[in-house]
């Protein structure tokens, strides 16, 4: 299934979408489908901790191993998605929209247009998966 | 007709032993308690100390508890009972013989409170176990104390990080690690208060000499390789790495989880590491310990030796006697000697196999390895080529793009009589499936596991609810993992 329009990705998987002034941030679909969907537990980061573009922004746990989500953009975490400490499942059943992660106010914005379309994100993917 | 041999003797679903529970049953015969019962407990142990209510004990007789205990055990998969090609667990057979010798009295009822004097058989063995340790890594310095193989990195970064202070060179606080790595790497380095730094592997599965020069400087304390690696590689540029490494003063880390596979051929000192540690239940043939009672001994360079956890044994006069004027050491990192029984069933097993014997362990571990890989790789994907060490790694994303991941696969080898392998890791390979044979299996039961395996792949081609349905003879069916990870019931009776 093609991403969705209105996000930009970079190949750590994560996404980010433009909301107002902040940057809303995801892990893919893609991501999801390679943990299984199984994810068990989520831990977003601190309000109002201050990240560069590729710092860790916070952990994504699955029952098959618990990997590391990269902040896409610089900027300081507005916002956390307090929900998935209750239902960490929100992550796999919908990626793109309740299981956002955190939301950050960007330091700069012109780091927007280092980020993948779902087009070239799409391709990416699909160039990893090993044939 | 049922084979009366074959037929699972216990039914389908068993009770929890509290669910065996009858009120007033009992298995034992206690002596009446004494009339003032009470006040004593109450004069021994301060009130906010006792229980207000009985603990909610199960009520049931002796043969209860027997069969019980006996029919869960006959459930359990292990290596006594069915091949166990765990990947990197190395689920290797332990010679009984070594229960034997870790069980005379001599051993197993020795207390550490004991003189010298009538511990010099136990101090024998601690030093004999450390010199063969120290002439099979060509590293002279030698600890038993860790209690298990992490435990052993720690204690050996510790070593490393006093050696670098009393050098004065206190900003070394970074220890490169692969991306094949095992997890216990970059956890024990950062318990040291060092920062794990992660470089990834070429396209050849080894590590980029490249990316390491790159991350190589004056604050590198040691770079943990792992060697064979944990795609079942050896690192065939291990000089050159081990010179960039000792060039920018820093030191090379055996991640010793692998030695099995070169145990007697190669010595790590050789290949330019410092330090290392050995789990003894890999390479030397003590049970897993299951979260019990392990040992992970180390092994270090001369210039290391003096910093080693205190006590040591030394063999001075005639006799074996405790150093415990080590001025340099990092201090002890377990109670007493370690875990005795463990070094005790090691050097049972390096008696019996001496020189010649670790030598050809591990041949059969790689030979086996190969023998299997060469009967999968027409079937199965298998991206760092057709020639292994000790073990190997399947890519099953062919079978999931039919709907059959790696993790359906290994359920569905329980069907077949094989414990699975291990899944998902290393990491950098996706639907990544494990296999590491070891060394005591038979043709036979490689050839029967191949087979299994080839079956399994026909039936994700054929019939691919047949696997993802899997496993469908076990006492308990599939599991709903998620479930069991976010709702644990983790006592009884249930809330």
């Amino acid at each position: 299934m093609p991403s969705p329009s209105d996000v930009r990705f970079v190949k750590s998987h994560e996404w980010a979408r433009r909301e107002g002034g902040l940057v809303v941030v995801g892990i893919s679909a893609y991501a999801v489908e390679q943990l299984n969907k199984e994810i068990v537990y989520v831990e977003p980061p601190q309000k109002g901790r201050t990240l560069k573009a590729g710092d860790v922004l916070g952990v994504v746990e699955a029952v098959k191993a618990a990997s590391d989500i990269y902040a896409p953009v610089s900027g300081r975490v507005a916002e956390s998605n307090e929900a998935l400490a209750q239902n960490p499942s929100l992550v796999a059943e919908d990626p793109y929209g309740a299981g956002w992660i955190a939301k950050i106010e960007p330091s700069d914005p012109s780091e927007w247009e280092n980020l993948l379309s779902p087009e070239d994100y799409d391709s990416f993917t699909a160039s990893e998966e090993p044939h | 007709m049922t084979n009366p041999a074959t037929r699972d003797i216990a039914p389908k679903s068993l009770p929890t032993i509290f669910e065996c529970s009858v009120p007033g049953r009992k298995g034992h015969s206690l002596p009446p308690l004494p009339a003032d019962a009470d006040a004593l407990v109450t004069e021994a142990i301060p009130k906010r100390f006792l229980r207000r209510e009985p603990a909610a004990l199960p009520e049931v007789g002796e043969l209860d508890v027997v069969r019980h205990y006996t029919r869960l055990s006959s459930r359990t998969m292990c290596v006594d009972t069915n091949f166990y090609p765990l990947g990197s667990c190395t689920m290797k057979y332990n010679p009984k013989v070594n229960e034997t010798v870790a069980g005379l009295e001599g051993f197993a009822g020795a207390h550490p409170e004991e003189s010298e004097e009538s511990l010099q058989g136990i101090l024998k063995i601690y030093h004999d176990v450390s010199q063969a340790l120290s002439r099979l890594t060509g590293l002279a310095g030698c600890s038993l104390q860790p209690a298990a193989g992490a435990h052993g990195e720690f204690t050996a970064l510790l070593v490393a990080k006093a050696w670098f202070d009393d050098r004065g060179e206190t900003g070394r606080c970074e220890v490169i690690i692969p991306d094949t790595a095992h997890g216990t790497n970059p956890a024990s380095a950062l318990r040291c208060g060092l920062r794990a730094v992660e470089i990834k592997s070429d396209a050849r599965g080894r590590i980029d000499l490249g990316q390491l020069k790159s991350k190589l400087g004056p604050s590198t304390a040691c770079v943990m390789i792992t060697n064979p690696n944990t795609l079942g590689l050896f690192e065939d540029q291990m000089h050159e790495a081990a010179a960039l490494i000792h060039e920018a003063g820093a030191l090379v880390y055996l991640d010793g989880a692998n030695f099995n596979a070169i145990v007697g051929r190669v010595r790590p000192a050789d290949f330019g590491a410092d330090l290392m540690h050995i789990n003894v239940h890999k390479t030397f043939s003590i049970p897993h310990g299951g979260g019990g009672p392990g040992a992970g001994p180390i092994c270090v360079r001369d210039f290391l030796a003096p910093y080693l956890p205190s006590p040591w044994v030394v063999f001075k006069d005639g006799r074996y006697m405790l150093e415990r004027d080590c001025p340099k050491s990092i201090g002890k990192v377990r109670s007493f000697f370690g875990n005795v029984n463990n070094i005790v069933r090691t050097a049972a097993y390096l008696r019996q196999l001496g020189a010649g014997g670790l030598r050809e362990v591990s041949g059969h571990a790689v030979l086996n390895a190969n023998y299997l890989l060469s009967l999968l790789a027409g079937t199965y994907d298998v991206p760092y080529g057709i020639r292994c060490m000790h073990e190997f790694v399947i890519n099953a994303t062919r079978q999931k793009n039919l709907g059959v991941k790696a993790m359906d696969i290994a359920k569905k080898l329980l069907d077949y009589g094989f414990h699975p392998p291990t899944t998902y890791f290393p990491l950098i390979v996706p639907e990544a499936l494990m296999i590491e044979p070891t060394e005591t299996e038979s043709k036979e039961t490689l050839e029967a596991f191949a087979a299994a395996m080839l079956e399994i792949a026909r039936l994700a081609e054929t019939d691919a609810a047949r696997v993802t349905a899997a496993p469908e003879t076990t006492p308990v069916t599939r599991m709903d993992e998620l479930a069991a990870a976010r709702q644990p019931v983790l006592a009884w009776p249930k809330a």
